[in-house]
């Protein structure tokens, strides 16, 4: 009772009326590439939660298995929810008329990591707040007039838009939108959740870039070899520029 | 041992160097350009460059060769054929990284190259005409650039094309037509997309090497110039070679392999641990496709180009058209050209200039950073004045050259090099 009392104080707030006044800092995604444990429980919760409506069209099933030590039935039998093989791409089970039911098609989120950033949707995946005004009973802090459901209420519960009064040109005071905070508790504690949303971005990151692990852990000996390479070559000028007076 | 270098040295050597030679003049190429080319043997930090930028050539040609056998030059296929690169292609995002990174450090190492160039006066008498083919060497490098900027066919390459090819569009009369000829198309798509892969991968490589060949041709006809901006031609031994000179080879051949592995260490730092640099070597719109309902919210060129683009955003618009800016932007690669001429110092290296040129000189280099700066910001704040201020330091320092070269206090120039490292 009390949930839904808060529910409809909120409501009340013409929230999507109000324009944000300066850019809000990104929360810190703090993820990390080399953490096979993470990038797997983030493919999971990827596919639970998000492949149902964003596709990964340049990942395939087969390399995720490589890269993250999934085998082929594995995959088949807890991440592929669709007719897919596994050397196909992760396609969403998303109809092409989306649009009509979201107002947008939902992106795919292959580049997603390269082209917005980890903090952003590490920040964007906690910036659901309850809204009224929008068909999904969502706005989004980070992403204002956000199309996309909050998908992940059960698991975080809902937030409520904090506002602040800011003085205005007029000598008045204008509300503006600056953060959110915890209103119904969801089935995750909020370290358990942070923990769940950076999975699910640490994997977006491998998804972005597949070789990134790799590439790193490579160019530590590409950079020790050059270092050496680099000693000889000082020794080997050193040596004959001996006779240059 | 008949094909040893040693040999090829001596020309004394096997009866195939033998057999060639009565054919082409291999012995007699590689002594006059390389085993007997006689450099001064005071170069200094500076003078790595020119080597490292020939790298950097061979890797863009090679890397770029690969790069042509998985991309698909099409505005449909392009963006995921660079993807598939990234994922497919054994070793494809190696040789993607390595001509992306090969990109941005080809200007670096050219503008330093160029700087260097200003440091010592390497663009005075005898080599205006060897300072001549650098600076086309820069134009055409501009417009590989801009055109393979373009061939991944992302959303800032796409505004990127729009912005910069709309720039033509205010050239009076002919603006309109020539915007159209260039894009092939009403809009930039599939037809600009494909006229700037014919042109990135074919005419303007050849056009590189040309280039790069004469460059490499005046320089060793008329010899280096060196830190101390004096000609080690003057003294000589009994041998004919000058006093102060080193074959290239082996002394320079060592010498720059040290610059090169240096490079190196940096080069693949950045490929393997840093391939985007933070946004300013691969940006972050460009990883979304190209779409033309949807402007990223900040349209800037890659960094290198962000001096110039400076300049065209620093001049306002008046009598209706925005052409001016245009006209500075060019003018700001003219410009160079004429440095040779517009130099009028007696002497040559910076080390026995007066204090006016080096006065100059550094709020030149300041401000051609500043620019840079200026350039990657939205027109906003501090940005618009700073710029404007800048762009007028940038042509000070070449409309002055004549005045204050000429009244500078110089200082009494060595017969002799100055030391080596």
């Amino acid at each position: 009772m009390i949930k839904h009392l808060l529910m409809i104080a909120v409501v009340l707030l013409p929230a999507g009326a109000m324009a944000q006044e300066e850019e809000i800092p990104l929360l810190h995604a703090g993820t990390d590439i080399q953490n096979v444990d993470s990038l797997q429980r983030g493919a999971r919760n990827f596919m639970n939660y998000c492949s149902g409506c964003h596709s990964l069209k340049y990942l395939r099933y087969n390399r995720m298995g490589q890269d993250l030590n999934i085998g082929d039935k594995e995959l088949a039998a807890n991440l592929m929810f669709t007719s897919s093989k596994v050397f196909d791409t992760i396609n969403s089970a998303m109809p092409s008329d989306a649009e009509a039911w979201f107002g947008k098609q939902p992106p795919d989120l292959s580049l997603v990591a390269r082209a917005k950033g980890l903090d952003y949707i590490y920040s964007f995946l906690h910036g659901f707040y309850a809204d009224s005004t929008r068909i999904w009973g969502v706005n989004n802090l980070y992403l204002p007039n956000a199309a996309m459901p909050h998908v992940l209420a059960e698991r975080q519960g809902l937030q409520k838009p904090v506002f602040k009064n800011v003085p205005d040109d007029h000598g008045g005071a204008r509300v503006v939108l600056v953060d959110v905070a915890a209103m119904t508790p969801g089935a995750m504690k909020p370290e358990e959740y942070d923990q769940f949303v950076r999975d699910i971005v640490n994997f977006l990151d491998y998804a972005a870039e597949p070789v990134k692990a790799k590439r790193q852990s490579m160019g530590i000996f590409v950079t020790l070899f050059l270092l050496v390479f680099l000693a000889f070559a000082l020794l080997l000028k050193k040596e004959y520029w001996k006779d240059v007076h | 041992m008949a094909a040893a270098p040693e040999s090829a040295g001596t020309g004394k050597g096997g009866r195939l160097i033998d057999w060639i030679d009565q054919r082409f003049p291999l012995t007699k190429l590689w002594r006059e350009q390389v085993s007997e080319y006689y450099a001064p043997k005071n170069f200094n930090f500076w003078y790595y460059f020119g080597s490292l930028a020939l790298l950097i050539l061979a890797n863009q040609l090679i890397t770029g060769i690969f790069l042509t056998m998985s991309y698909n030059p099409s505005a449909t296929g392009a963006f995921a054929s660079v993807e598939y690169i990234m994922r497919d292609v054994d070793w494809g995002w190696l040789i993607r990284y390595m001509h992306s990174t090969g990109a941005s450090a080809f200007f670096i190492v050219v503008y330093l190259h160029m700087f260097r160039a200003l440091l010592y006066g390497s663009h005075r008498k005898p080599r205006e005409l060897l300072w001549i083919f650098g600076c086309l060497i820069f134009l055409v490098l501009m417009a590989e650039a801009f055109m393979g900027y373009v061939l991944p066919w992302g959303n800032m390459s796409f505004w990127g094309a729009q912005v910069i090819v709309s720039l033509f569009g205010s050239l009076p009369v002919i603006g309109g037509g020539l915007v159209e000829w260039i894009r092939g198309d009403y809009v930039i798509g599939d037809a600009t997309l494909n006229r700037f892969f014919a042109l990135h991968v074919a005419a303007l490589p050849i056009a590189l090497i040309f280039l790069v060949i004469a460059h490499l041709m005046a320089l060793h006809e008329v010899g280096s110039n060196n830190p101390d901006g004096i000609e080690i031609k003057k003294h000589k031994d009994a041998n004919g070679h000058p006093l102060d000179g080193i074959p290239m080879h082996p002394y320079y051949t060592v010498k720059d392999l040290v610059g090169v592995a240096g490079f190196l260490v940096i080069f693949c730092g950045v490929i393997f641990f840093a391939p985007t640099f933070g946004g300013l070597f691969l940006e972050s719109p460009n990883f979304e496709p190209a779409n033309p309902l949807q402007t990223p919210p900040h349209i800037a060129p890659v960094w290198y180009f962000t001096p110039f683009y400076a300049m065209l955003r620093a001049v306002p618009s008046f009598w209706g058209t925005q052409v001016w800016g245009v006209l500075v932007m060019g003018a700001a690669i003219v410009v160079l050209f004429f440095v040779p001429w517009l130099d009028r110092s007696p002497v040559r290296s910076i080390r026995y200039r007066g204090p006016l040129y080096k006065i100059m000189l550094t709020i030149f280099a300041a401000a051609f950073i500043a620019l840079a700066v200026c350039g990657l910001k939205p027109p906003a704040g501090i940005y618009p004045m700073l710029a404007r201020v800048c762009t007028v330091l940038y042509f000070a320092f070449f409309l002055l050259m004549p005045w204050y070269t000429k009244i500078d206090r110089v200082k009494p120039v060595p017969e002799r090099v100055t030391g080596h490292d």
